[in-house]
Parts: structure tokens; C-alpha cells; sequence
């Protein structure tokens, strides 16, 4: 029902209205609606309207440089880019098995991540749709509006953040842009004090994580029918998986399951995921659609992120959090699993294992390890999958023999929830908005529904893309504020 | 800090071609924020959903100009506060987005929507909701003035700290060595 209204037939008779800029998520992004003149919805499309180009500036740069720099793609996720890439280039450098303080260091930055981004995202950006109402006073619906209202959930959410980005910052060195993982291992370790430091806090954080859980399914509960509706829709979901059938963030190999959670294929070996996955491009987005290759790109489509991965995986390998798990998959006869809002709850389960996590890693000797690197066999092609907060991240780059990379393609998170995205939109769009007066509170549920995925639109910016020959801004309203018909400019000045 | 009986100073930030990593920092002020929010008052910011930018007594700008929204935005921005603020590298310099000025945006394009390993189908995006990319990445200052430059990629919660208590209290922001960074 939902892929008709990704193209209106006759869209200059039809009204426009713009969500522009979608807020409270990370990145630059707008949802375009077209109405006809029974405010009826004919098209509605997510565009994802920046580039930046990271692709193709890190060629001819070194190799050793790329994890670095490619984690500037995104201050929320950096973790994820730098852990991604060093994966990749153990392969280029023969790091076929790294050492265990090196495996279990970077581990741990990364659930330090995985704690820090999903408490923001649940707390700092979505929190106020949720315990506000999705069309309350737009003035309240934020983070400031929590912490009057709710000022404990406010400051669990600031807290919890605070310890997820302090254990990145002993493992990476910095907070945010860190340079802890290089290829073939990492360049510290977790000292005893740092250690201890960590351990302080850390039962206190996974108190708070199980309650962040209990949070969104008392929501759940309070509110079920309308958000089990929600823009509802069934998918497949793809995410990477542990030889056992645990979750596994770090590492594991490919997992596809359908709709009615039938195995599509299985323990991949990621390296050649290409044979898995294509991606389609369209005109109107510069974020491509991946799709599974067996199922082509009109059935192919799929969810990645927490639902995805709660959902499919067999177990979590930590105690409290698959007890939650269990509860989520019993829920509603496992309903949550086609939910779009089932997605913020499935989120805090996670941040509830990367906080047990934590705590298994810190009682671990292996960090004070002082083996931290290894080397092999020079290779020309590496691969490295992660499971980003947001879902699957995929690096891949080829080395010449000078140390320079010449080649990289780079599939991130929210690109393969490209689709699932505006599936939601579309159904929100149907559910709420057809043939009503549109208000900002109304608006707001399209909105709610991104922000569900937790897209990460700076992440989805890394492509380039063409230079259209005109732009129109338009706010709001609908009105036009500026158009720019001039080709590309060399001087900023004498453009817009 | 401000006397609290004061009117609450009202601060906008966005984020241009930036990664979001300075906007994080100012969030890794951790429970500071709680007393930031004594004092200060969210106009456009990625927390808020005000989507253009109303008066302000400070704008912070994270991210150079890749685009013509970009510039758009910008220009909002120094038309409605007082004081304005490129925070971080990108913002100063046009940062690492920067690094695809010496190449030729066909090639680019090119490649990543056309010959990449994953791709169905070759197309470039052209569609008019898409805008208008600068052929090079550019700095604030070339476009508008700037009142202060806080490099850094990204500036230190603690930097950012101390430079909104400065503009709070009333005084010049002053950095000094410890708190001025460029990694
Ligand atoms: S200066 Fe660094 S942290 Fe800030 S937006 Fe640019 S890349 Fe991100």
C-alpha cells in the first residue's frame, strides 16, 4: 500500500508541504508531503539532503590514517567508524586474530558507545514524544521540557550518557574523535585505576538501564493499542550474529530472517557481502536503498538497528537483558516486532546489555594485558561489519602497495533502514494526516516515526551527489522563501 | 554564572556540514547542563523543534557551508544573533569536509552513485528537494562575521563550558593554552 505513495502522478497539481528540518534527530533530513485538494496524501517521501564526500577524499591518504578520520562522518557514533574501519585494515595489515586485551578493549569501547548513544537517543530526543504525547505543546517537547517534568529521567539519561562516553574516553582517549583502535589492535590498555574508576559506577548504571527498560514497556503497556499501530508494518531483518546465535555488537556473521522470521540466509561470512546485499539508488535522495540480492529491490528491503537485532537473534548473552528480551518477544504474542515504536524499546534492552557488558569486560584481567597489536600477511582488500547503535556498518577499502587506500565504499546504518523509513512515514502519513487539517502537533507524529529509527542522517551525508539546477526553500507553510536557479558557484558571495 | 533573577540569555545551535561531534561535546557538560539551563534558553537547536531561528542573544555554529542551505541557514542565524559562534574545526576552517576541494565533483559523483562495488542500478540524484551543492567546502567567515572562532574537532566540553560562563558572566571569553585545542 505504501510503495504508491512514493510517487505522486501528477505532483505540480498537488500542494506541497515540507518538514524541514526534521529536529531532534542527528543529521540534516525533510519529509515532503504532496496533498490534493481534499488534503488528501498522494506522495510522501524522507530525503536525506546533505553530502560531504568521505568516500572518495580518503583515497590516496595512508591507510593508518583512515580510522581516524573516518569517525569525523559522525560526533554521535564515532566508535562505530573507527572500530568499522580498524576491523577493515586488520585485514589489510594480516591481523587475522588479534590479541585478547586488543579484542576485549575494543569491545569495550565499543558498548561504551552503544550505552552512550542509545541513552541520548532515548532520553535527549525521543523521551519528550513519548511521555508528552506525540502532538503536545511543541514548547515542552524537549529535553528541558523532561527535566522539569521529570526531572529523574532526565538526570538518569544525562548520567547514563556521561558513563557510557567516560568509558570511551579511557579506551579511546578522548571522549568524541578518540584514537585508541589501530589496525591490527589497539595502542593502550585499561590501566587499574581507570579501571576502578569505571567499576564505581557501574552496578548504579545497570540499575538505571533495567528501569530505562521498564520505562518503555510501562509506556507500551499504558498506551497499547495506539503503539502497536503506529506505523506498523512487517519486514525482514538483517544483522550480524555470534557462531551460537547470540547477539553479538562486535562481530559475527551475516543473519537474514522474513517477515515471519524464517531464516533467509544465515552466518554469512560477511567479506563478500556484496553477494548479499545491492543497493538501488533513486533521484530524490542522496541516501542510497540497499536490498537483498535473493528477494531483488522491490521485496528485498529490511530493518537493521535494535528491533532487528532483538528480534532475531536466538539469545542475549547477559542475564538481565535477555530476560527483557524475553518478556519484549511475549509481549503481544511478539508483536512489538513489527512496531515502529517497539524499536525505543528494544533500544533500552540493549542499552541494558551493553551496561552488563561493561561490567562482565571490567572484571576481566585481559585489559590490563600489555600485548596489544598484531601483524601478517599484507593484503589488498579489507572488510570490516559492525553493529552500530543503529544497526549493521559496513567498511570496505583496498590498499595499493604504497600504504594508500584506493578504493572505499562505506554502507552505513541508517542507509539500510532507508526504506523501513519511509515505509513509516508513509503509513503515519495515512494513519494521522490524510484528508485532515495539518497542524504542527500532527506534523510531529511523521516525525516521531523517523526518530524511532534513530536515524543517524550525518552518518547517511557521506556520499557526494549531483548538483540540481534549482533549489527552492520553502518553509513549513508551504510558502517559498528563496529559490537559486544558478549552476554551481565558485565564489560563495555572488550565490543564494 | 549569571545572576538567576536575570532574563534568560536565548541561544541557538545548528549543525552545517558538521558530524554533530561538537554539539556532543557541549553535551558532555554532563549535570552542568541542569545549571546551564538556569540560565539559558533553547531557541533552534537539534533538541528543540523550532525550525528556524527566532532572536537570539548567541547562535553557536557547528559545521562549514557545503551547500546552499547551508549558507541559508547561516545567514538566519547571523541575522538574528547578537553574538555568533563557530564552534570546531569545520565551522573555522571547513574542516576535514574541506579535504573534497581539490577534487572534481563529476568524479565524485561518478563514482558513488554510478560505478561503487554494491550498486543495482547507476543514477545520479537530481531531484529539485535536493540542495544545491557548493563545489567547494567553506568556512563562516568567508560568508558572514563571525564574533568568535573556538577550534578544536571537536572543542572540549570543558572549553565550551568555560566559554559560555565567560558570555554569561558578562566578561570577554578567554581561553588561554590549557583549553585550546586543535585534535
Ligand atoms: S569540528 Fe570535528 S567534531 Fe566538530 S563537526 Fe567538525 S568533524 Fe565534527
Amino acid at each position: 500500500m505504501t510503495m504508491q505513495l512514493e510517487t505522486a502522478q501528477n505532483p505540480e497539481t498537488l500542494r506541497r508541504v515540507a518538514i524541514d528540518p526534521i529536529s531532534r534527530v542527528e543529521g540534516h533530513g525533510k519529509v515532503t508531503l504532496l496533498l490534493d485538494e481534499e488534503d488528501h496524501i498522494q506522495q510522501v517521501r524522507l530525503h536525506i539532503v546533505e553530502f560531504r564526500g568521505f568516500e572518495k577524499f580518503i583515497q590516496g591518504r595512508p591507510y593508518w590514517e583512515i580510522p581516524v578520520m573516518v569517525q569525523r562522518l559522525c560526533g554521535i557514533c564515532p566508535v562505530s567508524h573507527h572500530l568499522a574501519a580498524s576491523k577493515a585494515l586488520d585485514q589489510i595489515v594480516g591481523a587475522h586474530h588479534l590479541t585478547p586485551t586488543a579484542d576485549k578493549l575494543r569491545r569495550l569501547m565499543h558498548y561504551g558507545q552503544m550505552l552512550q548513544s542509545h541513552a541520548l537517543h532515548f532520553f535527549h530526543l525521543s523521551s519528550p514524544d513519548l511521555l508528552f504525547g506525540f502532538g503536545s505543546d511543541m514548547a515542552k517537547r524537549n529535553i528541558v521540557g523532561v527535566a522539569a517534568a521529570y526531572p529523574d529521567v532526565a538526570r538518569q539519561g544525562v548520567l547514563l550518557r556521561k558513563y557510557g562516553q567516560e568509558v570511551i574516553r579511557h579506551t579511546a582517549g578522548k571522549r568524541i574523535h578518540g584514537t585508541g583502535s589501530i589496525p591490527g589492535g589497539v595502542n593502550k590498555n585499561l590501566s587499574l585505576a581507570e579501571r576502578d574508576e569505571l567499576l564505581k559506577d557501574v552496578y548504579q548504571i545497570i540499575g538505571w538501564a533495567r528501569g530505562a527498560v521498564h520505562l518503555t514497556k510501562q509506556l507500551f503497556e499504558q498506551n497499547l493499542a495506539e503503539y502497536n499501530a503506529f506505523g506498523r508494518f512487517p519486514s525482514h531483518t538483517f544483522s550480524l550474529i555470534r557462531a551460537d546465535g547470540a547477539m553479538d555488537l562486535y562481530h559475527g556473521g551475516l543473519r537474514a530472517k522474513d517477515m515471519d522470521g524464517k531464516t533467509i540466509f544465515d552466518h554469512v561470512n560477511y567479506n563478500h557481502y556484496w553477494e548479499q546485499i545491492s543497493e538501488e539508488v533513486k533521484s530524490w535522495s542522496y541516501m542510497k536503498f540497499p536490498f537483498l540480492k535473493v528477494l531483488g529491490p522491490e521485496k528485498g528491503w529490511y530493518r537493521v538497528g535494535p528491533l532487528a537485532r532483538v528480534v532475531q537473534c536466538d539469545f542475549i548473552p547477559t542475564p538481565l537483558a535477555d530476560k527483557e528480551r524475553q518478556d519484549f518477544m511475549a509481549f503481544d504474542a511478539g508483536n512489538p516486532s513489527g512496531s515502529t515504536l517497539g524499536y525505543h524499546w528494544a533500544r533500552m534492552i540493549e542499552m541494558l546489555h551493553a551496561a552488563e557488558a561493561i561490567k562482565e569486560l571490567l572484571h576481566d584481567d585481559d585489559l590490563q594485558g600489555t600485548d596489544l597489536v598484531v601483524t601478517g600477511e599484507r593484503q589488498e582488500v579489507g572488510v570490516g561489519m559492525i553493529e552500530a547503535p543503529r544497526g549493521t556498518l559496513i567498511h570496505h577499502y583496498h590498499v595499493d602497495e604504497n600504504d594508500q587506500v584506493i578504493r572505499a565504499n562505506l554502507i552505513v546504518s541508517t542507509t539500510h533502514n532507508n526504506q523501513a523509513m519511509n515505509e513509516a512515514v508513509r503509513k503515519v502519513a495515512m494513519q494521522y494526516l490524510d484528508g485532515r487539517k495539518l497542524t504542527e502537533g500532527l506534523l510531529n507524529h511523521i516525525e516521531v516515526a523517523v526518530r524511532a529509527f534513530d536515524p543517524c542522517l550525518s552518518c547517511a551525508t557521506h556520499a557526494l551527489g549531483k548538483m540540481p539546477l534549482q533549489v527552492e526553500l520553502i518553509d513549513a507553510e508551504g510558502k517559498q522563501i528563496d529559490q537559486i536557479t544558478r549552476g554551481v558557484c565558485d565564489e560563495p558571495s555572488s550565490c543564494c | 554564572m549569571a545572576n538567576t533573577e536575570q532574563k534568560k540569555i536565548r541561544v541557538a545551535t545548528t549543525s552545517l556540514a558538521g558530524c554533530f561531534g561538537c554539539h556532543m561535546s557541549l553535551l558532555d557538560i554532563d549535570e552542568r547542563l541542569f545549571t546551564l539551563l538556569e540560565h539559558v534558553e533553547f531557541d533552534r537547536t537539534p533538541l528543540t523543534d523550532i525550525k528556524h531561528c527566532g532572536p537570539c542573544d548567541v547562535g553557536l555554529v557547528e559545521g562549514g557551508l557545503c551547500n546552499a542551505e547551508n549558507v541559508h541557514v547561516l545567514r538566519e542565524f547571523r541575522n538574528n544573533c547578537k553574538i555568533l559562534v563557530a564552534v570546531g574545526a569545520c565551522a573555522v576552517t571547513g574542516g576535514l569536509p574541506a579535504q573534497r576541494n581539490h577534487l572534481d565533483l563529476a568524479d565524485c559523483l561518478q563514482e558513488v552513485y554510478v560505478t561503487e562495488i554494491s550498486l543495482h542500478n547507476g543514477l545520479i540524484p537530481n531531484d529539485p528537494e535536493l540542495p544545491l551543492p557548493l563545489d567547494k567546502v567553506h568556512p563562516l567567515h568567508e560568508v558572514v562575521k563571525v564574533d568568535y572562532f573556538i577550534p578544536g574537532c571537536p572543542p572540549s566540553a570543558d572549553t565550551l563550558w568555560k566559554f559560555l560562563t565567560d558570555l554569561l558572566a558578562g566578561r570577554t571569553p578567554t581561553l588561554g593554552v590549557e583549553l585550546t585545542r586543535y585534535d
